[in-house]
């Protein structure tokens, strides 16, 4: 187990006073994170002696910089347990989910036929089948919940003969529910569908391996694992990408392009158009070795300790419904609730006032938020320098907002 | 924000009902929080003579339509079209953040769309 007020010391922000003087409990880690000194110094370097176009120059510069780039490549891959030419840099996850839902279908679904997706899945994993949806009438089945807040037990019935794609949630950004995808890509391959996992919540968390969970495609984002915004994952399997084509077009992904033709670059090349976020994949790779050497397993027993805490200190409200499961093994650092007296931007607002950073909203999950009856939830989620004595915070803030509608 | 003004508009409004046959009503709602707000009146000679709503949502969205609709009574319509964000907040007292401006205008843009459109 690490010490997470020796982690706090590598976070310029965490130092920073908010205009009531206090330092801000940040707990809004599953919308994005800070940043340690060693990623934002990486990026520094980076501008300071290695910044050229990567992939473009016979100069030493540009080969530096080419070098940098691809061996944050190199560092993303072993990360999630892929090949290098497996990694296709995008902007985020949600990027990530855009290209490889319309590559995909550009190269394998015709009108008619059906992606089988949860309730729980963040927007990133709804709109582009809506639009693909609109624009070639594919069809999209949903995966209930079960009462628990986990997925429903025989989701698998939901496989129909058009089925061709199962495209899910890794952990939930609402419930934090860690979904088996291990057992849902096993049991789509053997139905004959592609598999896609939505990373975003999970690869910061928990030691995530694309091999071992068996999917063709996985995505995630760099800022929610303490990279710089602007720089995410997409993974897919070396065959498939073979077969798929190019998203965007442009530089860099060509091997030559003519009046009325071009021949497209290698995978991964293929689909990262233009000049890329080569500080974003540096930061990233900078981020990667921190949370490495923090080591993942013990990231994800200080996210459980503190949810454990969060959930204890909930349950003693008569008035709050936690959402999603109440087991820390089985969810990421991650607790919704609602509150039967106190709308959720009133319970933000108030712990604002105390300098606690909870989101509130439908966090990019109207459908989820459908499902369970409401329009909006409180959200509260961890990382790596969080502490039990900001859950105190929190509690004490609640406890105002109790005071302040009169619940109490 | 949450003066004793505010907590009591929004935990008792004086003015939260249907109007049975309104002579306009229209409705606003902000799908981000699942705040709603929808807007009657009662109009004689151009004049409001009764304001009130229904809806559900934060003590802000909620509270700031009661005030609001409570303010206009007695009013001309074109003078109620002339009110506007400042107004609200006069009302409200305290400082909004900003983040909670939508919810403190969500009563003002129905009670617009009411006079405009109703």
């Amino acid at each position: 187990m690490f010490d997470s007020q020796k982690v706090r010391a590598d976070f310029p922000f965490l130092k920073k006073k908010t205009s009531k003087g206090k330092t801000l409990a940040y707990l809004d880690n599953a919308a994005t994170t800070q940043k340690p000194s060693q990623v934002l110094n990486a990026i520094q370097e980076y501008y300071e002696e290695k910044n050229a176009n990567p992939h473009r120059g016979i100069y030493e510069l540009s080969e530096k910089s080419t070098e940098e780039y691809e061996s944050a490549r190199a560092a993303a891959a072993g990360f999630i347990g892929a090949e290098s030419g497996e990694i296709i840099f995008v902007k985020n996850a949600t990027e990530g989910m855009n290209l490889i839902a319309n590559s995909l279908a550009s190269a394998f679904l015709k009108p008619g036929d059906r992606v089988l997706i949860s309730v729980m899945e963040h927007h990133a994993n709804i709109v582009p089948w809506l639009l693909l949806k609109q624009r070639m009438g594919i069809e999209i089945d949903y995966i209930e919940l079960a009462r628990n807040g986990t997925l429903e037990e025989n989701w698998e019935k939901r496989i129909t003969p058009k089925t061709k794609i199962v495209s899910v949630t890794h952990a939930s950004n609402v419930l934090g529910t860690i979904n088996d995808v291990r057992d849902i890509c096993a049991t789509a391959k053997e139905k004959g569908c592609y598999t896609i996992i939505d990373g975003a919540q999970a690869v910061p968390h928990l030691q995530a391996d694309v091999g071992k969970i068996g999917c063709d495609f996985y995505a995630f984002s760099g800022h929610k694992m303490l990279a710089p915004m602007g720089i995410g994952v997409a993974y897919g399997r070396g065959e498939l990408l073979k077969k798929m084509p190019p998203f965007l077009g442009g530089g860099d992904m060509i091997r030559r392009v003519e009046r009325q033709g071009a021949e497209w670059n290698d995978v991964p090349w293929k689909f990262e158009a233009g000049t890329p976020n080569v500080e974003g994949a540096v930061g990233l790779k900078a981020a990667i070795e921190y949370l490495q050497k923090l080591g993942l397993d013990s990231i994800k027993k200080h996210e459980e300790k503190l949810t454990r805490t969060t959930l204890d200190a909930l349950n003693e409200c008569e008035h709050v419904r936690i959402l999603g499961p109440v087991n820390e093994k089985g969810k990421v650092g991650v607790v919704a609730f609602t509150h039967d007296k106190i709308h959720p931007h009133d319970l933000a607002s108030v712990m604002n006032e105390h300098s606690v950073a909870m989101r509130s909203g439908h966090h990019c999950a109207m459908p989820l938020h459908q499902t369970l009856g409401m329009a909006a939830s409180s959200r509260v989620s961890f990382y790596v320098y969080n502490t039990a004595e900001e859950i105190e915070r929190f509690e004490e803030a609640l406890e105002d907002a109790e005071r302040i509608f009169r619940v109490k | 924000m949450y003066s004793e003004a505010v907590l009591r508009y929004y935990e008792l409004p004086p003015n939260k009902s249907k109007i049975p046959g309104a002579d306009k009503h229209a409705h606003a709602d902000n799908p981000l929080c699942g705040d709603e707000i929808a807007v009657y009146l009662k109009i004689k000679g151009g004049k409001i003579v009764k304001a009130s709503f229904e809806g559900q949502g934060c003590a802000i969205s909620q509270a700031a339509a009661s005030m609001l609709l409570e303010s206009i009574e007695g009013k001309k319509l074109e003078d109620v079209l002339k009110t506007g964000e400042k107004d609200v907040l006069k009302l409200l007292g305290g400082a909004i953040t900003p983040a909670r401006l939508k919810c403190a205008f969500l009563g003002l843009e129905a009670l617009k769309k009411t006079v405009a459109e109703g």
